[in-house]
């Protein structure tokens, strides 16, 4: 079926197969690499994505349930003049990343939960990211990133997060 | 892993939903937010040759009071169940329970009435609802019917759902005021209960003790005699069936339901 979606701000329409899972219509038809198949069983988080500004798992969404919505992957953070967002520039900033994997799943998780919660303590950071699996566990850089995006986030209101 | 091939139809409404049931029959599934039923169509244990997609229906969404209950529509998701403002107020246990499914990602797309008709055993939301003595509503081809929670869940992902029924709506009692604690062991974040334990008004429930979620009732009896909550506790395991896995043995799964239960009813969390 023809499914019509907006991806980073692009609107598109495809035609698609029901059973194509939102994360491989992603890698696979939109050319975007960073939401990775991880776990593929809901777990890991690796391939969280935000659906409506919430983050999801989307290898257990169908692309025709994101029909008519709007998803947003760790590349559409990225402003048009190619400056990263608070999340990844913290992520970067705090080494929150070793292989590297889990990466733009955990950015993706983080910029969600930024936006429910804008000033999260570290143990409400550790439980907003219970669904995202580090396997290299770095957690702690992790965790010291979100804090960091927080506080940026929080002392400069001109920079303001893609949520949708 | 992808799902084997099936065909996609969208309902407007429910009553839309229920003649795309009866059109389809046993071949149809109906798909809300598919955190239960996408994964077992990925390993091929779910195989349904239609998906009915409900997720678009307003009329079964949503959070409302009507005389002493709280209705919530089957399609509202974790996160809103655990972030209702009113569900905090008047039925804290409910909320408390969604907060405690999956994570973050799966709360933004699991629903109530998805993980009631999936009636895993081990799930939060039909532990949650059994101690609460709340019930559910049934649209079918011949209207509605309320089942009680006591009366819903017959097996392990068994339930009195027909084929050709869709569970419409959730009904809990208010009472913001009622003593209640929950409990859910689990030896990793994000995973199922090992056991649980529910307590809510003097009703007891058990998750992952059987095929079902179930009451505990002889601590129940217990503590209508007039029984200590740490002595009724002690009854937790009586007439319960656990099985046993790498997490746990039946034995250990019987002493934990004693300890849940008893940590349940002194109104803690965790």
């Amino acid at each position: 079926m023809e499914v019509k979606l907006t991806v980073n701000g692009t609107t598109r329409s495809d035609e698609v197969e029901p059973r194509l899972l939102l994360v491989h219509y992603l890698r696979e038809i939109c050319g975007l690499r960073a939401a990775n198949v991880g776990c593929d069983t809901t777990s890991c988080g690796a391939c969280t994505v935000l659906l409506d500004g919430e983050s999801v798992k989307s290898c257990t969404v169908l692309a025709v349930q994101a029909n008519g919505r709007s998803v947003t992957t760790s590349e559409g953070l990225v402003a048009d003049d190619g400056a990263m967002s608070a999340v990844q520039q913290a992520f970067r900033e705090n080494h929150g990343l070793q292989c590297g994997f889990c990466t733009p799943g955990m950015v993706m998780a983080a910029t969600s939960l930024l936006a429910e919660n804008p000033h999260p303590t570290e143990q409400e950071v550790r439980e907003g990211l219970e669904g995202n699996f580090c396997r290299c566990t770095g957690y702690h850089n992790i965790v010291r990133a979100v804090l960091g995006a927080a506080e940026k986030l929080s002392g400069d209101q001109t920079n303001t997060e893609v949520t949708a | 892993m992808i799902p084997a091939s099936f065909d996609y139809e969208v309902a407007d409404s429910a009553a839309h939903a229920l003649s795309l049931l009866s059109e389809h029959g046993e071949d149809a599934k109906l798909l809300a937010g598919g955190h239960s039923l996408l994964p077992m169509m990925k390993v091929r244990l779910a195989q349904p040759a239609v998906l009915i997609d409900i997720a678009r229906v307003g009329e079964l969404s949503g959070i409302r009071t009507e005389g002493s209950e709280v209705i919530i529509g089957a399609t509202t998701r974790h996160a809103e169940v655990a972030g209702s403002a009113l569900l905090q107020a008047e039925v804290p246990l409910l909320a408390y329970a969604a907060a405690q499914v999956g994570d973050p990602q799966i709360r933004h797309r699991g629903t109530i009435g998805g993980s009631l008709a999936h009636a895993d055993p081990a799930g939060d939301l039909p532990m949650a609802l059994l101690a609460l003595g709340g019930a559910v509503e049934v649209s079918g081809p011949s209207g509605v019917r309320t089942v009680a929670a006591d009366d819903f869940f017959t097996g392990p992902f068994e339930t009195v759902l027909s084929p050709d029924e869709l569970l419409s709506a959730v009904r809990v009692p208010r009472g913001g005021d009622v003593p209640w604690g929950y409990q859910k062991f689990v030896r990793r974040a994000n995973d199922w209960a090992i056991v649980g334990a529910a307590a809510y008004d003097g009703r007891v429930s058990l998750g992952n003790m059987g095929g079902t979620p179930m009451r505990a009732l002889a601590v129940e009896e217990a503590l209508r005699g007039g029984t200590s909550a740490a002595e009724a506790a002690a009854y937790a395991a009586d007439g319960t069936s656990p099985g046993y896995d790498i997490h746990a043995d039946a034995e250990y799964r019987e002493h934990l339901a004693r300890v849940l239960t008893r940590r349940a009813l002194e109104g803690k969390t965790g």
